[in-house]
């Protein structure tokens, strides 16, 4: 099992096949108090890149964007009623989705934990 | 986007650099997010939006709004003018009905009617104080420079901070520090008065942007942090970021300028026509009357409402407004409400669309969200008359 993280603040951790994905607790401190969650359909077809949810903040709207290609193999149901707990539990009960990976290399190019902790720093 | 920048980089140009207010250094210790507002440096949030929002319609919020213009008129030394007649042939303000030490909300219109910015006026023994919104202050003193006679000083009181104390606890916990020649609790909505705070000079109205029972306190520059420091010892008080201000005017039903009011709009269809006094609607003789005389004879094509939305998903700014098939109107300002707990939002709707009840459907990401018009104020306002 490993985690990866993205540029735009996305965390995906693996097993096997499936990653489940959410926003780093460094994006959700930026984005502040989350109102609600869009979440992708179960069974759709996405692109790394794509623009696939958003977080709501009571300030603005925030597209997530995939970090790998895939199928989407779940949502967390937990955020319809609790959207807060992206931000009180932001990489862990506060995942977003669960993708079914189509193409694993795509991970290479995703960041570790301490190479994303030295971007954070960075910005 | 390259072009620009490397048109700059060959002429040596530099960015402006944001403006920074008497309390910048106050903010960041206390906690601050800073952004970039209205060319200022400001607090966008100290713990938290909500919990900002929260505090102040249950206990006490202090706002820096020192970014807004303080301006004053006069009549200049020894020049033959009758200020008021000058100020009324610049906005459509009645000065008869405006008595020394009251407040009183106003338009400042360009020749068509549009709406280039809402302001405070306030009667002072010897002239007139004006507090306008900050990203159109210098605009603002151009236009007015322009609409008033020579023998009429305009000064801009860049020196002064100004600050808000908003919510149900202001009163007892600003009582407690102001000494003047009226107690505290003796000046009503929209009435001003001097007292000493902290042994500083200020100016305070019965006035704000949140609909709660508040203040707002003039004060020189200098003594902003001092000021502030003491106000926070209260332990009703904390201060509050530009966030939670933006969510609690919009509850309150109150008008961003620049979202909800534009020089597109005019007072009549923006439901600001409270802001051209009766007297002046009949009689006239301020820029932009011909058509706020129209307006108010023949309608508007669309008015400004209030809508809450079902589910969580709010709407923004820009977001297309439906009634079946047909295109309504636009969003101006959207969000969640903290207080209602669901998603709220100001529109220009046609006039078809506009009665309280009207079901309507705003398009967000490629979603119709189902929305009603409502009136406004959301939430109540608690104003002490």
């Amino acid at each position: 099992m490993s985690v990866y993280y993205s540029e735009d603040h996305e965390w995906i951790e693996v097993e096997g096949d499936l990653g489940t994905v959410g926003i780093t607790d460094y994006a959700q401190g930026q984005l502040g108090d989350i109102t609600f969650v869009d979440l992708p359909e179960e069974g759709a077809e996405v692109a790394k890149g794509d623009s696939v949810a958003v977080v709501d903040s009571v300030k603005a709207a925030s597209d997530v964007y995939t970090p790998v290609s895939g199928v989407i193999a779940a949502i967390n149901e937990a955020l319809a009623d609790e959207p807060e707990l992206v931000n009180t539990d932001a990489e862990v009960g506060g995942w977003l989705f669960r993708v079914t990976l189509s193409n694993p290399s795509e991970l290479e190019e995703l960041m570790d934990e301490a190479a994303y902790k030295t971007y954070v720093e960075g910005l | 986007m390259s072009d620009i920048s490397q048109f700059d980089d060959e002429l040596g140009l530099e960015p402006i650099e944001p403006g920074i207010l008497p309390l910048d250094a106050w903010h960041r210790a206390h906690g601050a997010r800073m952004v970039e507002f209205a060319g200022y440096m400001m607090p966008v949030q100290f713990e938290g939006i909500l919990a900002e929002h929260l505090w102040t319609r249950e206990s006490a919020g202090l706002f820096d709004v020192s970014h807004m213009g303080q301006l004053y008129l006069s009549a200049a030394e020894g020049a033959e003018v009758d200020l008021d007649a000058a100020i009324e042939a610049a906005l459509p303000i009645d000065l008869a009905t405006l008595k020394t030490g009251s407040v009183r909300y106003s338009l400042l219109l360009d020749e068509a009617g549009g709406i280039l910015d809402d302001l405070m006026v306030t009667r002072w023994n010897t002239g007139f104080y004006l507090v306008v919104n900050g990203a159109t202050k210098w605009d603002d003193i151009g236009t007015l420079r322009e609409y008033l006679p020579d023998a009429v000083n305009l000064n801009h009181l860049d020196e002064n901070a100004l600050l808000a104390l908003q919510g149900p606890k202001a009163a007892e916990a600003l009582a407690r520090l102001v000494e003047g020649d009226v107690a505290l609790a003796d000046l009503k909505f929209m009435k001003g008065a001097s007292f000493k705070l902290g042994g500083v000079d200020v100016w305070i109205s019965r006035s704000g942007y949140t609909g709660e029972d508040g203040f707002e306190i003039a004060l020189p520059g200098e003594a902003a942090a001092t000021i502030a420091d003491l106000l926070c010892a209260e332990p009703e008080v904390k201060p509050i970021g530009l966030g939670a201000r933006d969510s609690l005017r919009l509850e309150a039903g109150l008008p961003l300028y620049g979202h909800d009011m534009t020089p597109a709009q005019g007072a009549v269809e923006s439901g600001l026509i409270f802001g051209v006094n009766k007297r002046r609607r009949s009689e006239g003789g301020f820029p932009g009357a011909a058509r706020v005389q129209k307006d108010l004879a023949e309608g508007t094509a669309r008015t400004r409402v209030g809508l809450v939305l079902e589910g969580r998903m709010a709407a923004r700014e820009g977001a297309k407004v439906f009634a079946g098939a047909h295109e309504v109107g636009v969003v101006t300002s959207g969000g969640f409400a903290p207080s209602l707990k669901q998603p709220i939002a100001m529109a220009y709707v046609d006039a078809g669309s506009a009665a309280v009840g009207t079901a309507l459907e705003i398009e967000m990401r490629g979603k119709r969200l189902n929305a009603s018009v409502v009136p406004m104020p959301f939430v109540p306002n608690r104003y002490y008359r």
